[in-house]
């Protein structure tokens, strides 16, 4: 852990590591019960990329980052962080969870130092870090008030600024703008891709939003239903900075947006059907009246 | 915010508060309805049924007056009021931590669960014979049964509170690079906090319940070293009713202001809850 790397943002360790998953399964359960939920997945987390995984709900993308933060371990294959196995959790790569997990009986302030403080790195220059991190996510003036005293906006950003202050050479990020309003999740993905092309580090983000996926990402995963699996990958090659208005009108743009829709439909369709009679012959319907127009 | 919740928050500003006043006007419409039924053979020349049988308000107010002059009636409530905080420490000190290491340990919970809901169930007023034989001073004896009211009540708060604690912060932790002991002192204890106050608001109530009862069966030693329990059963041995209507209503007033005092430190210790 080097408290020195976002000072210096032309060193090799400022875009993070490359995080390698090769075949990996996870079940649950006991075998001849096991629940398989991630299926011999395969990809990379390139260095210094903004990877978008999307996919239906339900699917286990909330299994993968598990496996990615090192919660928990998959059943078969490896993942690799910069071609080394990895053994566990670790402060290189953080997860930004849906909802937020801010400690709630801490201060704005005491949440960002949770990290540097359990490390024992509770020195003068990380209170300066911190502090310029307060300013950036723009919760100086709310460094004092609980969690339960910031709007949704500011605890997401207060949950980036207790990530970023670690420094981790990557960063999951799970639907991490899930549940807030229409006006405040635009404004945060506009926030959060400055933030990454200012820090541009290694990022796996998680959504189930093509929009968002589409305006942040430089490779979309698109994952089948569960047990999941890449379905395919997308890569986005659109010029940063990027802005909605632009996005809207990019032909590239659409393309993928449409390519990316007609597949999750189809996944989802799958979702919606698994382990109910009813939806099945609804689908069987539907899909048979689509096919004839 | 109305203008009057706005006055509340002003010293003294309870008076402009609705609560307030909805609070004072149940009382007396409770006291107007106790004093009619106590004395509906003089007044309305029939007896209420059971009610009548009670002293009327205004005469244990009278007997409350002469109460609160006398210094073995406060003998008896400052008796009382060190047992229930003696049993209620020793429940804290000991039901905490043994609450926090069932959480914390699957092992130790295994081993320790089992026993404790057996004994659980069992009310601490049936364990006064056994207390009594156990212990070499009836004043153990009483702090002892006092004790298990509150300590199941707080060890049952401690573990549930700990162990609904979202698993998420738990990973957020480890990620950061947090020790075993550094998760615990600084999640698993806050965290707990709410829960442990919980546990004291509500063990303290049944404290009182316990030691009343715990000093009339034990008798309590004898004359002002009685206790409020013991007081009562006196009165009730003298046949005066009006005094044990009053020792009822000071044990009701000693646990309020038990519970009232709890919660302000529990609220104290949770500046994370409160609005603002």
């Amino acid at each position: 852990m080097t408290s020195t790397s976002s000072l210096n943002p032309n060193s090799a360790l400022s875009l993070g590591s490359e995080i390698s998953v090769r075949g990996v399964s996870k079940s649950y359960g006991a075998e001849q019960f096991a629940k398989q939920v991630i299926r011999n997945c395969s990809f990379t987390l390139e260095r210094g990329k903004l990877t978008v995984m999307i996919g239906p709900s339900g699917c286990g993308k909330s299994t993968l980052i598990r496996l990615l933060a090192g919660f928990e371990r998959p059943t078969s294959g490896t993942i690799t962080v910069d071609g080394k196995p990895m053994t566990g959790p670790g402060v290189d790569r953080l997860v930004v969870f849906q909802e937020t997990a801010l400690f709630p009986w801490m201060s704005t302030y005491d949440n960002i130092m949770y990290g540097p403080r359990a490390r024992g790195e509770d020195t003068p220059k990380m209170r300066e870090h911190a502090e310029m991190l307060l300013e950036k996510v723009g919760l100086s003036a709310f460094r004092k008030k609980y969690p339960s005293q910031l709007s949704g906006g500011m605890q997401r950003r207060a949950e980036l600024a207790r990530a970023m202050i670690n420094e981790p050479s990557v960063m999951i990020l799970d639907e991490p703008f899930r549940g807030l309003d229409a006006m405040t999740k635009r404004l945060m993905q506009e926030y959060y891709a400055n933030l990454y092309s200012e820090f541009g580090r290694t990022t796996f983000f998680v959504t189930t939003d093509i929009d968002e996926a589409i305006y942040l990402a430089d490779r979309i995963l698109i994952m089948t239903n569960i047990p999941t699996e890449v379905r395919a990958s997308i890569d986005v090659n659109l010029p940063r900075p990027r802005n909605v208005e632009n996005i809207t009108e990019s032909d590239e743009a659409n393309a993928i947006k449409m390519q990316a829709l007609a597949l999750l439909h189809e996944e989802a369709m799958k979702s919606f059907v698994r382990g109910s009679k009813a939806a099945a012959d609804f689908v069987e319907a539907y899909s048979r009246r689509v096919n004839r127009e | 915010m109305n203008w009057s919740a706005a006055a509340a928050t002003r010293v003294g500003g309870f008076l402009f508060d609705d609560d307030f006043w909805r609070g004072v006007l149940a009382i007396l419409a409770f006291l107007i309805f106790w004093e009619v039924g106590s004395r509906s053979p003089a007044w309305l020349g029939f007896a209420l049924p059971w009610i009548s049988k009670i002293p009327p308000p205004v005469a244990v107010l009278q007997e409350l007056y002469k109460l609160v002059q006398d210094p073995s009636f406060w003998q008896s409530t400052l008796l009382s009021t060190l047992r229930v905080f003696e049993g209620f420490f020793a429940a804290m000190l000991i039901g905490i931590p043994l609450g926090l290491a069932m959480a914390v340990s699957r092992t130790f919970y295994g081993i320790t669960f089992p026993v404790f809901e057996v004994l659980r169930p069992i009310p601490p007023l049936a364990w006064v014979p056994a207390s009594i034989i156990f212990w070499p001073t009836q004043e153990l004896s009483i702090a002892f049964v006092t004790f298990l009211g509150a300590f199941f009540t707080i060890v049952i708060n401690v573990v549930g509170g700990a162990q609904a604690i979202d698993v998420r912060y738990f990973q957020a932790a480890r990620s950061m690079g947090s020790s075993t002991w550094d998760i615990f002192r600084r999640i698993i204890l806050p965290a707990t906090i709410p829960s442990m106050a919980v546990g004291a608001t509500v063990g303290v109530g049944i404290t009182w319940a316990v030691v009343v009862a715990a000093e009339m069966i034990s008798g309590g030693g004898s004359g002002a070293g009685g206790g409020l329990g013991f007081f009562i059963w006196n009165s009730y041995v003298g046949g005066s009713y009006t005094q044990i209507v009053a020792g009822m209503i000071s044990i009701g007033i000693a646990g309020y202001i038990s519970s009232a005092v709890l919660r302000k430190v529990g609220t104290w210790a949770t500046p994370w809850l409160n609005e603002g």
